[in-house]
């Protein structure tokens, strides 16, 4: 109402001052101002759009700052504030895998500490195997480093929540708030009109940003509105996830991952005596095992770990519950994979990785199953004048690889570094002028360690989705080689836990 | 504005003529002094109106190449270009400088408390970072043209336009009013473009608090300057419009430093910048024979020379007089 009000007054002023003679020039330029309500909206100087994991850390590490001090920040959400009053008794069934790097992010401005009060399972090793062939990778860490968390989401956004409100005089929180439209500055000319952004929020009411950050999900506005392009393309596959009791209580800190041709099945720990499951398969078999008894469901888990696939109804998997096999695996695979065995315990006696078997399962929580479909995602650009996307709006990854959101906190601590020295210097945060162009370094930085990342998670999906004997004696020797040559398990690691 | 337009047309065609004529008679930079204050008196211009005191170090010519390119200001990949990348190094030079100075500092706000001079501020370029910053700054130039744009730029940025003000005026005018005001004051890029160096120096000491700064980056006057400075930025690669620098006025170190200190003013740091016009970026480098930084500091309370009461009459001999004979005296 009063941006209607506004821009009312404005158009008035426009004809009163265009009807006066310009004698001297330096009325002309005052004459016409095209958003006269823009002198009465608020001037943010960052708008962080989505208020979800990655929205609301970023807006939590800018206000956290030392250099953001006397900035304004605001943090819009389209959904309602959660308070959690008390930690329920039963988990969620959406839980993120934390890497070391992002749990490093969280604590630099005092959200891992809430986090660890409330509850996490670091977890020390991991088993990836494939169920056409022998061969597994194990990766731990020699020195008994956690070599991740699992959190769940709501416990995470009950942690920024809380650190938030610790920094309420710089971030201010709209809840409900959904951004319908954005208005682009004209480039550099001599018009009068607002150098800002203007985004118009559902109830009409407008406001001005020196610099918007897009952290809206893979369907996001803030990129549609900015014209960015985006490659993507849905899988044919969904994750269907539970939370599941173990049949009986163990020190339960390895995450547990299987290839099956349908695609993987993971089991991550979230304390002595549960777990949890994220599968991904086919829509069809996904809405089956939803669907399905509680029973049939926990045999189908079961199984799944340790039965081994009739490979006639292996391959693309469309519609077909996983035949299980009484055979062995295929004669000239296996053979090929014990020829491989041999040569590498020739030249590397000591190290003997043997295979474990994840724990069994009891039980699932009742209405805990729950699916969502898998795409993947990327943003040609990840930048414009006084826009950044991040997370989800800027690149979406196949779950196999547990680095959905961890490349969402690692793109959070480049942004909030470039801005951070940038702010430093005095300069304009949307600007991206002079040599140390902030938001270029961003995305350089970036989109290097992103697209490798969603190449490699791409290719893997693609290799262990098959059946073929070729590319399934690719990836075995490929995985046993990997697993043999610790340097190259210890870059992989490194590169995952950034 | 019509008239004066023609009269600027003039100007800027005039100019590159003369200035063959007079590099071919002497490079003598007093005869170019001379020649300046005389054609000060033959183009009459509404500015100069202003300008009660004959002693004035606002070149009018100099008003007039700049009113040229006053809508320039902000366009960042426009003929600004090289000054908007310049403060990449300006304004860490300053900031890091003044935090030296003083004992504390508020978070997020490095020179928050601190009153900053921008002398010759153009378009604001320099100012607003330093606004940022939390500095309340005072930005003058002579052209009036600029103060709107600057003025007009600031506008849009509710804290900005709290913390900066803008003046027409040139530094001497303001001398009087703003005796020992300012914690720092800036001259970027603005020393090349005066008439009177010593009179400017004498200003600056004059507003500047006891054990204020004073903080300069300008261009020296070396064979490198010229070929580099003029001959390849302004004719040839077209990087610096035709006439904004004239290599007569360009300042060595040495030369600004014998100034610097009989004025009162400590020279602490003096470092060379180069701009690659390739990348656009500049960098700090040992080698002061282009572009330079100084920052020099007001003695403070203690150490005091002798009051500068006669400075604004124009009586330089008597200050240099005046000044501790112990002082090593200068190569010029």
């Amino acid at each position: 109402m009063a941006a209607r009000t506004g821009s009312m007054t404005g158009l008035l002023c426009v004809r009163w001052w265009s009807s006066a003679p310009l004698a001297a020039g330096r009325l002309s330029l005052a004459a016409c101002r095209r958003w006269a309500g823009s002198s009465a909206d608020t001037v943010y100087d960052v708008v962080v759009s989505g208020g979800g994991l990655v929205g609301a850390a970023m807006a939590c590490a800018l206000g956290h700052d030392i250099h953001f001090r006397d900035k304004k920040i605001l943090l819009l959400e389209a959904g309602p504030k959660k308070v959690l009053e008390k930690l329920s008794d039963t988990y969620s069934n959406r839980v993120s895998s934390i890497s070391p790097g992002s749990a490093t992010l969280l604590s630099s401005f005092g959200a891992w500490d809430h986090i660890c009060n409330m509850r996490c399972k670091a977890f020390r090793r991991m088993q990836v195997w494939d169920s056409c062939s022998e061969a597994l990778i194990m990766f731990d860490r020699d020195n008994l480093d956690d070599m991740g968390y699992i959190v769940e989401n709501d416990v995470i956004m009950c942690a920024l929540t809380k650190q938030l409100e610790a920094v309420a005089d710089r971030v201010r929180v709209l809840y409900r708030s959904k951004a319908v439209d954005y208005a682009w500055p004209a480039p550099f000319s001599m018009t009068d009109s607002s150098p800002w952004v203007q985004i118009t929020l559902g109830d009409g009411s407008t406001l001005q940003t020196k610099l918007l950050i897009g952290a809206d999900g893979h369907n996001s506005g803030v990129r549609r509105a900015a014209g960015i392009q985006n490659v993507s393309w849905t899988y044919d596959q969904s994750a269907v996830v539970a939370t599941l009791h173990l049949s009986e209580a163990t020190e339960n800190n390895v995450a547990w991952q299987r290839f099956l041709p349908s695609g993987p099945i993971a089991l991550l720990p979230l304390s002595d005596t549960l777990s949890s499951l994220v599968w991904s398969t086919s829509h069809d078999h996904a809405a089956e095992l939803v669907s399905m008894g509680e029973e049939e469901f926990v045999d189908a888990i079961n199984s799944a770990f340790v039965r081994i696939p009739c490979p006639a109804t292996g391959g693309r998997g469309k519609g077909v519950i996983v035949q299980w096999s009484d055979a062995n695996h295929t004669d000239f695979v296996d053979s090929a994979s014990t020829m491989l065995r041999y040569v590498v315990t020739l030249l590397k006696p000591t190290r003997v990785s043997a295979r474990q078997l994840p724990p069994s399962i009891a039980k699932v929580d009742a209405k805990s199953r729950a699916l969502f479909p898998l795409g993947l995602g990327h943003a040609a650009e990840y930048v414009r004048p006084r826009v950044a996307l991040i997370g989800d709006a800027a690149h979406r990854v196949h779950p196999l690889a547990g680095q959905g959101v961890n490349m969402g906190f690692g793109d959070i601590s480049s942004l909030v570094h470039h801005l951070s020295t940038a702010a430093f210097n005095g300069k304009d945060l949307g600007e991206d002028s002079g040599s140390m162009s902030h938001l270029a370094g961003y995305e350089t930085d970036r989109q290097r360690h992103n697209t490798a990342l969603l190449a490699a998670t791409d290719l893997l999906k693609r290799l262990y989705s098959t059946n073929a004997t070729p590319l399934v004696l690719l990836r075995t020797w490929g995985l046993q080689a990997t697993n043999a040559v610790s340097p190259l398990k210890e870059q992989i690691m490194a590169f995952a836990s950034k | 504005m019509g008239n004066s337009g023609h009269q600027l047309t003039r100007n800027l065609q005039i100019k590159p003529r003369e200035f063959n004529e007079h590099k071919t008679i002497c490079f003598r930079s007093y005869n170019m002094t001379f020649s300046c204050l005389t054609r000060m008196k033959a183009y009459r211009s509404p500015w100069q109106n202003l300008y009660s005191t004959s002693q004035t170090t606002v070149d009018s010519n100099e008003v007039k190449t700049f009113l040229a390119l006053a809508h320039k200001w902000w366009d960042e990949q426009g003929i600004f270009a090289p000054l908007h990348s310049m403060n990449d190094l300006r304004v860490p030079f300053i900031r890091d400088n003044l935090l030296k100075t003083s004992a504390s500092h508020q978070q997020g706000k490095p020179l928050s408390g601190m009153k900053i001079l921008d002398v010759g501020c153009g378009g604001g370029l320099l100012t607003e970072p330093l606004g940022r910053l939390g500095a309340s700054v005072t930005g003058i130039d002579p052209v009036a043209e600029n103060i709107k744009i600057a003025q007009h730029h600031k506008s849009f940025d509710p804290v900005l336009d709290e913390r900066i003000e803008y003046k027409v005026c040139s530094l001497e005018e303001i001398v009087n009013d703003t005796a020992e005001v300012f914690d720092a004051v800036v001259a970027s890029e603005v020393v090349e473009h005066v008439i009177d160096l010593e009179l400017f120096i004498q200003c600056c000491y004059q507003v500047l608090k006891p054990g204020g700064s004073l903080f300069i980056t300008t261009i020296n006057k070396t064979q490198l300057s010229y070929a580099l400075g003029i001959v390849f930025s302004e004719q040839i690669m077209g990087l610096v419009p035709k006439g904004t620098h004239t290599w007569e006025k360009f300042v060595s170190p040495e030369k600004l430093e014998s100034i610097l200190e009989p004025n009162g003013l400590l020279v602490h740091t003096v470092a060379g910048m180069i701009y690659n016009p390739f990348s656009g970026y500049w960098h700090w480098s040992d080698n002061t024979s282009l572009n330079y930084a100084a920052h020099a500091v007001k003695s403070s309370a203690q150490e005091r020379p002798e009051p500068a009461a006669a400075a604004l009459q124009g009586d330089a001999e008597t200050l240099h007089a005046n000044a501790s004979s112990s002082r090593v005296n200068m190569k010029s």
